[in-house]
């Protein structure tokens, strides 16, 4: 299994110049991957200008979105970026995406989120389309999504899964279904697997916490899971990176829950150890 | 800290007990409308899981509930007067009056303070920093914020009796009458005395002319039906009647200081548990979190991030459980050995293994039942062989290697060849492969095909090894691109594909032409070539693929087949041209050899056929000579919605073999020999599609 780590592109107030800085460090480092967040309620930088940007100063690193929520683009757009950012890094694009579970991204976009998920499918196919006649190469496309007809939807029209976290359980139970619609479609071979987890190791973990609880309000009562599954400590990650292997995961993303660069140097040294 | 405690059954009055016992400063109140001494109901069955629980809360509770219950080994299963013991199933019951005394008591060392006979009107004007509301399904307080209650009627009726039989087991009796199955589940609670339910399908309940019967009729009709179980004992009520079970569900548990607790946060079927063990184990969990925390919110949120997740997976296990005893009469065509093994697997909780170390005399009988001729001590279920026509299946497990892949000719490749080969060398029963009857009724040009020589040629390199082939027409979904590319992309230049009707399959793909019905004809030669084939090849089994959108599904299901001739229609007119292609395809088959179909048992979409109608398909289809069928689900159009899982096809497997009498290929994420073992030793399925997650 792979390991990535995920740009502290979705944390209000963090400069452009430390989001590059971060991907240009975790390309040094020992990541397989640069993964972004997408949050267009917030002003935060948008996933696919983020890793456009990320795309210059890395050399090595996959660039992956987990997701971005692809309704709220117009799909011409959401093809030529791709196209863009797949070209600028040399192949290096990997394009999660999912109709997204928060209203507030949709009216933030002036999207009309009704219908999102029959537009989704349109898209998903419609890109394969657009890259072709482009004659550009279709970057690998993640799906993400909690209803089981996001692994339809993966196995139709993607190379992957995008799992939005938790236990490796959780991750386990999404692998079975993935894997269960690709033989349902009789799509051939397997499905790509992506994870991902958050971690902050030291610093202010109050911080950590209360970025978590603010990100997923949206959830309800489930945001407490979700900050309890919060890595605070190198045994944790350790447990984290050997679980989602054991439960069939191809790339597992750490993502920042507190953006200072200190907790990308201090999860390099435990991936490192 | 001030609490008040809504109801003083045995999850309210636990709630208070541990809650004063950890602190006895705190000031415990328990509000309960009727007198001290009322109680409905009769006994209260633990785990002894349960039990252990119990003694780590309060040991001393824990001594008098021990003092005064019963306990058991065994489930007794009654079915067309055998009697099926299962051993190895620990349980205790206690009277409930017994029950409730005691926590009384408890309560009141404790300084508990109990007001019976005072109705709480408006639980929010109680005093208190904590609210628990333990006041039941029909919950007073739950009304007052906002739980996101969700409340669901069975399908079944059921009226709760005592009577004066010491049983010496839990009991679970069926009674097959002219209106359909009748049970009691019946179990001990004191040396004398067992509580006795009697429950049937709405329906049945209905046809016996149970409706509006009074209190002293019913309990003749029930006395009378189950004589034997009652050795002429009488059955008692206690304000019995006739009522459905209702599931209560919250999406919530707590609403600033009031928390559910018991029934009123949420119920499960009396067939795998009783509530009284959810409520008491509720109790338990609230006051722990209240030693770990101070604050109340943090507690109440402690409490229902640790319960609430645990008691929704038992839910779901009682809703099986519930679903299985509301269509018992599905199954009564099984032998009894094999019915009381499914009735002891039914909820997903116990499986073949653990059956197994818990009665081992049991389950070999079970396993001994599939091949009655075969060895005294038999193969596990999975590895039995099963007999369909002339063709023996040396065992259960049926595997798929695919897709495979064409060479130039439209044959498959020899890759694809050496792949099945070196499935073969892995002993499945059967290997599935599928292959195309006409160039145009190919998927994609990767797709294999039988309808020419070179073809047929390269199917027969393969005799000896145990082949089933799908025959397949892919219709309106033909002319894609090949499959790694993408799921119904079709070819930019590809050719003309037909269907029942012609709207395409899904949005920017291109319209097929309507079959007429001279063209009818055609497709059905291209079928009995392809069988001839097969034939000559030396296939095993042949199956016939109605299924997912493919030509022939695409008459069947009604959201693709809008023709008004009489090929449309009901579901005779839509099955029409299917059936001819079968019938077809059986008078050109060696009579000796079986023949199967795929059918699509719910089409997974808005608008589109269920299991029922799949039902009636398997019915027809059964009835023209099919010896297997393999229900799959959804692609029936663009649009669709799968719920996927572990075994996730195989309720409809279940439902049509023991609905109709057919055996059934069960498929859907299997990927282990037990998962065969308990599906067939239940009879829920003769062969299983073992699906293989490859090695990561």
């Amino acid at each position: 299994m792979r390991v990535g780590v995920g740009l502290p592109n979705v944390h209000p107030g963090t400069p452009r110049e430390t989001v590059l800085a971060w991907a240009r460090a975790a390309d040094a480092g020992p990541f397989s991957s640069v993964g972004v967040l997408h949050r267009a309620s917030w002003d935060v930088l948008d996933p696919l200008e983020a890793l456009a940007a990320a795309a210059g100063v890395t050399e090595r690193v996959s660039l992956v979105t987990m997701v971005a929520v692809a309704p709220i683009y117009e799909t011409d757009h959401l093809a030529k970026s791709a196209a863009e950012i797949d070209a600028a890094s040399g192949g290096r694009l990997v394009l999660g995406l999912s109709v997204g579970a928060r209203r507030e991204d949709y009216e933030a976009a002036g999207a009309d989120p009704r219908g999102r998920g029959v537009r989704f499918e349109e898209q998903l196919a419609g890109l394969l389309d657009l890259w072709e006649e482009g004659g550009h190469r279709a970057p690998p496309v993640l799906v993400g999504g909690t209803a089981d007809v996001a692994f339809a939807r993966a196995a139709r029209w993607g190379e992957g899964y995008v799992h939005g976290g938790g236990p490796p359980r959780a991750f386990a139970a999404a692998a079975l279904k993935a894997h269960a619609a690709w033989r349902d479609f009789e799509r051939p071979g397997g499905p790509q697997l992506w994870g991902q987890s958050y971690f902050a190791l030291g610093g202010d973990l109050d911080h950590a916490r209360g970025y978590l609880r603010e990100y997923y309000a949206f959830t309800g009562p489930f945001v407490e899971r979700i900050v309890d599954d919060l890595l605070t400590t190198p045994q944790q990650v350790a447990a984290r990176v050997r679980g989602y292997a054991e439960a069939g995961c191809d790339e597992l993303v750490l993502i920042p829950a507190l953006a200072d660069p200190a907790q990308l140097d201090r999860l390099s040294e435990v991936l490192a150890g | 800290m001030k609490v008040a405690v809504l109801g003083a059954g045995p999850g309210g009055l636990y709630a208070a007990l541990l809650l004063k016992r950890a602190d006895p400063a705190r000031e415990v109140t328990v509000w309960e409308q009727n007198p001290a001494g009322a109680s409905y109901g009769w006994g209260v069955v633990f785990s002894d899981t349960t039990l252990a629980e119990l003694r780590e809360a309060d040991p001393k509770t824990f001594h008098a509930i021990t003092d005064r219950f019963v306990s058991w080994d065994a489930i007794d299963i009654r079915y067309k007067g055998a009697l099926v013991r299962a051993n190895g199933q620990p349980f205790a019951g206690i009277r409930r009056t017994a029950l409730l005394g005691l926590l009384q008591d408890r309560c009141a060392e404790l300084g508990v303070e109990l007001r019976f006979e005072e109705r709480v009107e408006d639980p929010g004007a109680l005093e208190g920093d904590l609210l628990v509301a333990a006041d039941g399904v029909h919950s007073v307080a739950r009304e007052h914020g906002g739980f996101g209650t969700r409340l669901d009627e069975g399908a079944a009726r059921y009226i709760w009796f005592g009577t004066e039989v010491p049983f010496d087991s839990f009991l679970f009796s069926f009674r097959e009458t002219e209106h359909g199955v009748f049970q009691a589940h019946a179990y001990p609670f004191d040396g004398t005395t067992s509580t006795f339910i009697v429950e049937a399908n709405e329906e049945v309940w209905r046809d016996a002319g149970l409706e509006g019967a009074s209190i002293e009729h019913s309990i003749a009709f029930c006395e009378e039906m189950f004589a034997d179980d009652l050795r002429g004992r009488a059955l008692l009520s206690n304000n019995s009647a006739w009522i459905s079970f209702v599931t209560v569900r919250n999406r919530r548990w707590r609403d600033g200081r009031v928390a559910l607790l018991g029934d009123a946060a949420h119920t499960a079927h009396f067939s795998i548990g009783s509530g009284t063990k959810l409520a008491m184990e509720d109790a338990i969990a609230l006051a722990r979190a209240f030693e770990r925390h101070a604050e109340i919110e943090v507690a109440l949120k402690d409490y229902e991030a640790d319960r609430r997740p645990r008691v929704e997976r038992f839910q779901e296990a009682a809703a099986q459980s519930q679903r299985w005893f509301e269509h018992v009469g599905r199954y009564t065509k099984m032998e009894p050995e094999r019915f009381a093994f499914y009735l002891l697997t039914r909820s997903g909780r116990i499986d073949h293994t653990s059956l197994r170390v818990r009665d081992p005399g049991l389950v070999t009988l079970v396993d001994r039942r599939l091949d009655p001729a075969g060895p005294l001590l038999p193969a596990p279920p999975s590895l039995q062989p099963l007999t369909l026509r002339g063709l023996t299946i040396a065992n259960r497990a049926v595997v798929a290697p695919g897709p495979l892949v064409a060479d130039s000719s439209g044959a498959p490749s020899p890759q694809s060849l050496a792949v099945l080969a070196a499935a073969a060398r892995e002993g499945p029963g059967l290997l599935l492969a599928s292959a195309a009857v006409t160039a145009v009724g190919r998927v994609s040009v990767e797709e294999p095909g039988i309808h020419a020589d070179e073809h047929e040629a390269a199917w027969t390199s393969l005799a000896g090894l145990p082949l089933a082939l799908e025959l397949r027409h892919a219709g309106p979904r033909g002319s894609m691109r090949p499959r790694a590319q993408g799921i119904d992309r079709s070819l930019a230049e590809g050719w003309e594909t037909i269907a029942a009707s012609p709207a395409p399959y899904g949005p920017g793909l291109p319209a097929p032409r309507e079959l007429t019905p001279d063209e009818m004809n055609a497709v059905v030669e291209v079928f009995v070539d392809a069988t001839e084939r097969a034939r000559r090849a030396g296939m095993d089994l042949l199956v016939v693929d109605m299924s997912r959108g493919y030509l022939l599904a695409s008459f069947i299901s009604p959201l693709s087949n809008r023709r008004d001739d009489r090929y449309g229609g009901d579901l005779e007119g839509r099955m029409r041209f299917p059936l001819q292609v079968f019938d077809a395809v059986r008078a050109a088959w060696p009579i000796e050899r079986p023949l199967g179909a795929t059918i699509t048992a719910d089409d997974w979409a808005p608008g589109g056929a269920g299991i029922e109608e799949a039902v009636e398909v398997a019915r027809m289809l059964r009835d023209g000579g099919c010896d297997l069928l393999r229900p799959v689900a959804g692609q029936s159009a663009w649009r669709t919605l799968p719920i996927y899982g572990p075994t996730y096809l195989a309720a409809f497997a279940d439902r049509i073999r023991n609905e109709i009498g057919i055996a059934t290929l069960a498929g859907g994420a299997i990927e282990t020999a037990g998962q065969i073992d308990t599906l067939v030793a239940a009879g829920r399925a003769d062969l299983v599609l073992l699906d293989q997650t490859p090695e990561s």
